[in-house]
């Protein structure tokens, strides 16, 4: 236990923050291991930049604990706590020339001239934009900002670096680039990271941890995958990616696969790895991306487990993927988005759907207004 | 193509008269009449001669005056930095509800003659005004104190009249400056103080420059604070022309005077636009 203590860099214990009446954050605790990259993902006004905000010092945490490195930081101020802070705007100093922009927070910890110097370069050398330290933020483009307010947060080797949604002011192109740089830089430095972001790519892409916040509550925090592929919540698998949600019950456990019978009288196979008893009211949950889709004279004989035929009642097309909206015989309608691979459907078209048992998650179900 | 070439003309030609007729027309009547006579009788006589140039350079009394001009509106723009940046930082930093209200009344004295209220410190520092009145109830002195008619008088007159334009203009600039660049100084290891010597300090210069620029002028071109509070050795160059074109009747010399005047401003002016940009004026005016 003390041991897995210490490889914690930062911990909350039961943060609460409230701006007058409203409870911005409400009881959160986590935990930030050494080296890794943490992402506070949500949507806007979930409480994400409220945390870090906390966690830099810059907001003080109406109850609860943090600590950084095991040390209690609730009463020291922002300039003592050995931070790296990136913002959205980049924030550099409009009227310093870059090398004095990298080199502002050695400036501050005592650092000879002659090291600074030695350090500013190694750190644009590691954004790998060596020669412009004479130049003026304005003179250089929004993706080379952020990379020199990239190197001037890691040049004083902070304990935790925190990005206040880093990428958001940047190109589409652009942001993929700073994506993989940050991550980059992140592993090599192995710097402990707290980023936060409303984007999912840039979640389940980078981070070691995902926690989702809605409403100031943890919703669930865990390794990409799991929290992409287990959502425990409802929020959790609306928000990350696109889901179909079914109100249904826990009909038998057969063959380690539960039978989920839905309202509208479908059967579905899950393999979902909670433990459930025969009638529990659930929800069943399935990405619209693990539908296969096929024309109906073209669908294979063999099934994955949840076989069904229909109708394209809707579709558009997005280039690489289309989505589909059909009608199932019976009465369900599921979305569906699927990677074309020769000619996309047409509306209209009679298509057989199937879905493997792995891909039908279950949620505790709450229908009780959607059985009526 | 041609039709689209005159709108602009014709969009912009009453503003344009009117800059013409009420700004341009009268300054070249000025330059016009600084190269004539004045005959002993008082009528001007139309020449062109640099006589009343000559004139003003002839000996050490006119030159004189416009140092000191220029020296109380350096001591003026000092007083107003000092006295207008804290309160402009203050409402910058300010979260009261009551902010908006108390920039407000940064700009109340604005609502009250000009006149009236360099007239009213009078009332405030004359003999028989209130402070003395005040100082001599509580019997701190024995005899009124000469308050009035001293440089001193003249520059509180100057000061109240000129500090709101000082305050705006620093607000502006410091309202300006992005949050996140003071946060990001925190983060980095500054204290409080560093982050503002660092960050806020510099960034708001602009509104300090602008700020400076407009009382210097203002304050080089006032008569009414020296007329009303100033003594016999208070004159500024303003009441110079206005006493040789007043009370002389001797306009080509006030005209040279004021060309004067005006070339000493312009070069200030026309400096400050080269290296500052005069658009940083227009941003105080403009709210946020």
């Amino acid at each position: 236990m003390e041991s897995s203590q210490k490889n914690m860099v930062v911990q909350l214990r039961g943060i609460v923050k409230n701006f007058g009446k409203l409870e911005a954050v409400k009881k959160i605790d986590l935990d930030v291991e050494q080296g890794s990259l943490v992402t506070l993902l949500g949507p806007s006004g979930c409480g994400k930049t409220t945390i870090l905000r906390m966690i830099a010092g810059l907001e003080h945490p109406t109850a609860g604990d943090i600590y950084i490195k095991g040390r209690l930081v609730n009463d020291i101020p922002i300039h003592r706590r050995n931070l790296g802070m990136i913002f959205q705007n980049y924030a550099l100093f409009p009227h310093k020339s870059i090398f004095d922009n990298v080199a502002f927070g050695l400036k501050y910890r005592n650092v000879s001239k002659t090291d600074i110097k030695e350090k500013v370069r190694k750190a644009l050398e590691m954004v790998r934009l060596p020669d412009v330290g004479d130049r003026y933020p304005s003179q250089l483009s929004g993706g080379q900002q952020q990379r020199i307010a990239l190197a001037r947060a890691i040049v004083i080797e902070p304990d935790v670096l925190l990005m206040d949604e880093p990428l958001s002011a940047l190109d589409e192109n652009l942001r993929e680039d700073m994506r993989r740089e940050i991550d980059n830089l992140q592993q090599m430095l192995g710097v402990t990271t707290i980023f936060v972001t409303h984007d999912q790519r840039e979640a389940l892409s980078m981070s070691d941890k995902i926690v989702v916040l809605n409403d100031g509550v943890l919703q669930q925090e865990g390794p990409p995958e799991d929290v992409y592929n287990i959502p425990t919540n409802r929020f959790v698998a609306d928000f990350l990616g696109s889901s179909n949600f079914y109100p249904g019950r826990v009909m038998a456990k057969e063959n380690g696969l539960y039978r989920i019978r839905l309202e509208t009288g479908h059967e579905f196979l899950s393999n979902h790895p909670f433990n459930w008893n025969q009638g529990d009211k659930i929800e069943l949950v399935i990405r619209a991306q693990k539908f296969y889709v096929y024309a109906e004279n073209n669908a294979p004989d063999e099934t994955l487990g949840n076989s069904f035929k229909g109708v394209i009642k809707d579709r558009s097309y997005m280039g690489g993927e289309v989505s589909y909206f059909i009608d199932l015989e019976g009465g369900l309608s599921i979305h569906v988005i699927s990677i074309v691979n020769i000619r996309a459907l047409k509306i209209g078209d009679r298509v057989a759907v199937d879905v493997s048992p792995r891909h039908c998650g279950l949620l505790p179900g709450q229908h009780s207004i959607a059985a009526s | 193509m041609k039709k689209q070439n005159w709108q602009p003309w014709a969009l912009l030609s009453p503003s344009l008269s009117a800059i013409l007729l009420l700004l341009v027309i009268p300054v070249l009547f000025i330059i016009v009449y600084s190269f004539w006579l004045r005959a002993p009788t008082g009528a001007v006589i139309p020449a062109f001669q640099l006589g009343n140039y000559a004139r003003f350079f002839e000996d050490l009394f006119y030159p004189s005056i416009l140092f000191r001009t220029i020296r109380v509106s350096l001591i003026c723009v000092f007083l107003c930095l000092i006295m207008g940046y804290i309160p402009a930082y203050f409402f910058h930093r300010s979260t009261s509800r009551f902010r908006q209200a108390l920039i407000l009344l940064v700009l109340l004295p604005f609502w009250i003659s000009f006149i009236i209220r360099t007239m009213s410190w009078i009332n405030i520092l004359g003999t028989t005004g209130f402070l003395n009145h005040l100082l001599l109830k509580i019997g701190i002195i024995s005899q009124p104190l000469s308050l009035l008619y001293n440089e001193a008088a003249v520059l509180m007159g100057l000061i109240q009249f000129l500090l709101p334009f000082m305050i705006l203009n620093i607000f502006v600039s410091l309202e300006g400056i992005d949050k996140n660049l003071l946060e990001a100084a925190r983060s980095m290891g500054c204290n409080e103080w560093q982050a503002f010597r660092e960050v806020t300090l510099p960034l708001s210069l602009p509104g300090v420059s602008a700020g400076c620029l407009l009382v210097f002028v203002l304050t080089a071109g006032t008569y009414l604070p020296p007329m009303i509070l100033g003594g016999p050795g208070n004159e500024m160059i303003a009441n110079l022309i206005f006493n040789r074109v007043i009370g002389t009747l001797d306009w080509p010399f006030g005209s040279a005077i004021s060309v004067i005047l005006l070339l000493l401003l312009g070069t200030i002016v026309w400096t400050y636009n080269r290296y500052l940009g005069i658009s940083q004026i227009f941003k105080a005016f403009k709210g946020n």
